[in-house]
């Protein structure tokens, strides 16, 4: 009982009002910015080029107001904002008429979560295994090489990094394919040749995200076993004749491993974001993918769906990670 | 001087250091830049580079040399604000949550980690899109400013927790001084080179968040900045049509300035670590 008071109860208080700061937010920027979203909605889509019917503009008025719950006072639309979600409302998508926006979300989930899932496991895994590795032997070449290659790569954000390899594996080299997520024509089926096809069209924008990911893991957890080298458990298992691949494995490497569970959980939001953006330099058919078309159209009722999504999504895979923190780590028990 | 005798021993400060040199003297030169950089057609259409032309002219008609001046400028512009005015934010929020504590702690801790933890980036598209008809060098500078203080002002927190523990701050509040003068005077000299090397971090993230959002269309794309020169290469297709001249230069200005930056975060702060700085300099 004491960990459901103690740990459970506030934790998931915290998440309901994150989830709610988050969603509220989103509720507030169109109302706050200074100029009418209906109206900027409308300059943009004749900016884009689209002709309006002359008689069409009140009718266009009317449903922008309606679609983004303009109505009433704001206390009214906030109640109606709330009821839309919890039915899984989210409208429309503007500029695929009349597409649902969920239905246009879960069609490019799979391919993102695929990705995502994939990258954030390998970059995570290796990263650390590699890096508790080059934390302890520190004055191996192997290890200072990898630590001369991370401290280029960390810098470079996500979006500048996946162009450089685009431009340079598959603008320059030729060896994968510049866009899409699959050849096209190409029918979904589960024979070799498909699943081929896509994993040879996931791979760059998989490299990017595990060279990038990789990096950063590799690098904290050098730091965190360098620590951990430091105890006096570690003298003490070196004098005790413990061998050398023991210690790394049994007691340097999971005790540092710890920390880096909360530093996944807490990096999960900025891993999703650069995702999305390295989708869009792949034109990888994900959520990135969807983002960037719904801002190039101006379709802000797509927009606000992913950004709602992305934000319960997350917040909802970090509370998983914090609340498996307890099956790690024998130290932490609620009781 | 031995400070900076120390510090250029290290490679990497010694890279940053000329890398850093060198993108200023660049923005410096944009004073000199014969063409308004908004002009276009000012130029030959895409020219390789040769002795008239440094970097090459682009099919906007602009000299990319005299155009990547104005565009490190008008970068540095932009992430300088964000970075300056986050910081004056996370100073405020990390002190005030770290001296005070109890529930005013427990709330703005509550703010950061949700910024933290909310995928920011798609908060900033959503806003983007609507002040876009404002967005100005300025404009861009605030909105990053916004988001970017979160992480630095639970360090800075952090920091300031162990400050308040310490001797010399019972010290100096049974001698009577002030708060604000506890925290202007004490406090400060002691966060400061944590607060620099978050102040590097940041620009640095400033920059990268313009590019994406220049990428995405989101700002004014005729004010030149490392993002829009980028966006305009990709628009007109320079990749494919093998003007790699006009795609390479914001890109690897980028690089450099990206890999400058933290290199010389890393080094500072190794150096004010004095246990690594030991390991290090031997001294």
């Amino acid at each position: 009982m004491a960990f459901l008071k103690r740990y459970l109860i506030p934790r998931l208080i915290q998440y309901v009002l994150v989830v709610w700061l988050g969603i509220t937010v989103v509720f507030l920027i169109p109302r706050l910015t200074p100029n009418d979203p209906v109206m900027a909605m409308i300059g943009m889509i004749r900016a884009r080029g689209s002709t309006l019917e002359p008689g069409s503009m009140d009718g266009i008025i009317a449903d922008l107001t309606e679609m983004y719950g303009l109505q009433g006072s704001w206390l009214d639309q906030y109640w109606a904002f709330w009821g839309r979600l919890f039915r899984g409302d989210f409208g429309v998508s503007f500029f695929q008429f009349p597409a649902r926006v969920s239905d246009l979300i879960a069609n490019a989930m799979p391919w993102t979560l695929g990705l995502l899932l994939t990258t954030t496991a390998i970059s995570w895994v290796v990263g650390n295994i590699i890096g508790g590795l080059a934390g302890y032997y520190t004055r191996k070449g192997w290890s200072r090489t990898l630590d001369a290659i991370a401290m280029v790569v960390r810098p470079l954000p996500y979006y500048i990094f996946a162009f450089a390899l685009l431009l340079l594996l598959a603008g320059f080299m030729r060896w994968f394919p510049i866009t899409g997520g699959a050849s096209l024509g190409a029918i979904p089926s589960f024979t070799w040749a498909y699943i081929k096809d896509v994993l040879w069209h996931a791979f760059l924008p998989a490299l990017s995200l595990v060279v990038l990911g990789g990096a950063v893991n590799f690098q904290i957890m050098k730091l965190l076993v360098q620590n951990v080298n430091a105890e006096s458990f570690v003298q003490y298992a070196k004098l005790g004749g413990v061998t050398e691949g023991r210690i790394v494995r049994k007691y340097v490497i999971r005790n540092a491993l710890l920390p880096q569970i909360t530093g996944l959980a807490l990096s999960l939001g900025q891993i999703f974001s650069g995702a999305l953006i390295t989708e869009i330099v792949y034109g990888y058919p994900g959520l990135g993918m969807l983002l960037y078309n719904s801002i190039v159209r101006a379709d802000y009722n797509l927009i606000m769906g992913i950004t709602i999504f992305s934000i319960v999504g997350i917040t909802t895979a970090i509370l998983i990670v914090d609340l498996a923190y307890p099956l790690f780590d024998p130290r932490v028990r609620y009781y | 001087m031995n400070v900076l005798r120390d510090l250029f021993r290290d490679y990497r400060f010694f890279f940053s250091f000329i890398v850093l040199m060198l993108v200023l003297i660049l923005a410096f030169m944009s004073i000199f830049s014969p063409y308004d950089p908004t002009l276009w057609n000012v130029v030959p259409r895409d020219m390789k580079p040769s002795a008239e032309y440094w970097f090459g002219t682009d099919s906007n008609g602009q000299d990319i040399f005299w155009q990547a001046t104005f565009a490190v400028r008008n970068s540095l512009i932009i992430s300088t604000i964000a970075a300056l005015v986050s910081r004056v934010i996370a100073i405020l929020v990390g002190m005030v949550a770290g001296y005070t504590g109890g529930t005013t702690d427990r709330v703005l801790m509550f703010i950061s980690d949700s910024l933290l933890v909310i995928p920011l980036f798609l908060i900033m598209v959503m806003l983007a899109m609507l002040v876009r008809q404002y967005m100005n060098l300025v404009v861009l500078g605030l909105l990053l400013s916004f988001f970017g203080w979160a992480w630095d002002a639970r360090l800075i927190r952090s920091t300031i927790l162990s400050l308040r523990e310490r001797e010399f701050t019972r010290t100096a509040v049974l001698s009577g001084t002030g708060t604000v003068r506890l925290v202007l005077n004490e406090y400060i000299p002691f966060t400061m080179p944590l607060i620099f090397s978050t102040l590097i971090n940041n620009i640095s993230w400033a920059i990268g968040l313009e590019i994406t959002l220049a990428f995405l269309g989101l700002v004014n794309l005729n004010i030149p900045t490392l993002g829009t020169m980028l966006n305009w290469a990709i628009t007109y297709q320079a990749m494919f049509l093998g003007r790699w001249w006009w795609i390479l230069t914001p890109v690897f200005l980028s690089l450099f300035l990206f890999i400058a930056l933290y290199w010389l975060s890393v080094s500072i702060s190794e150096y004010l670590d004095p246990r690594t700085r030991i390991q290090r300099v031997g001294a």
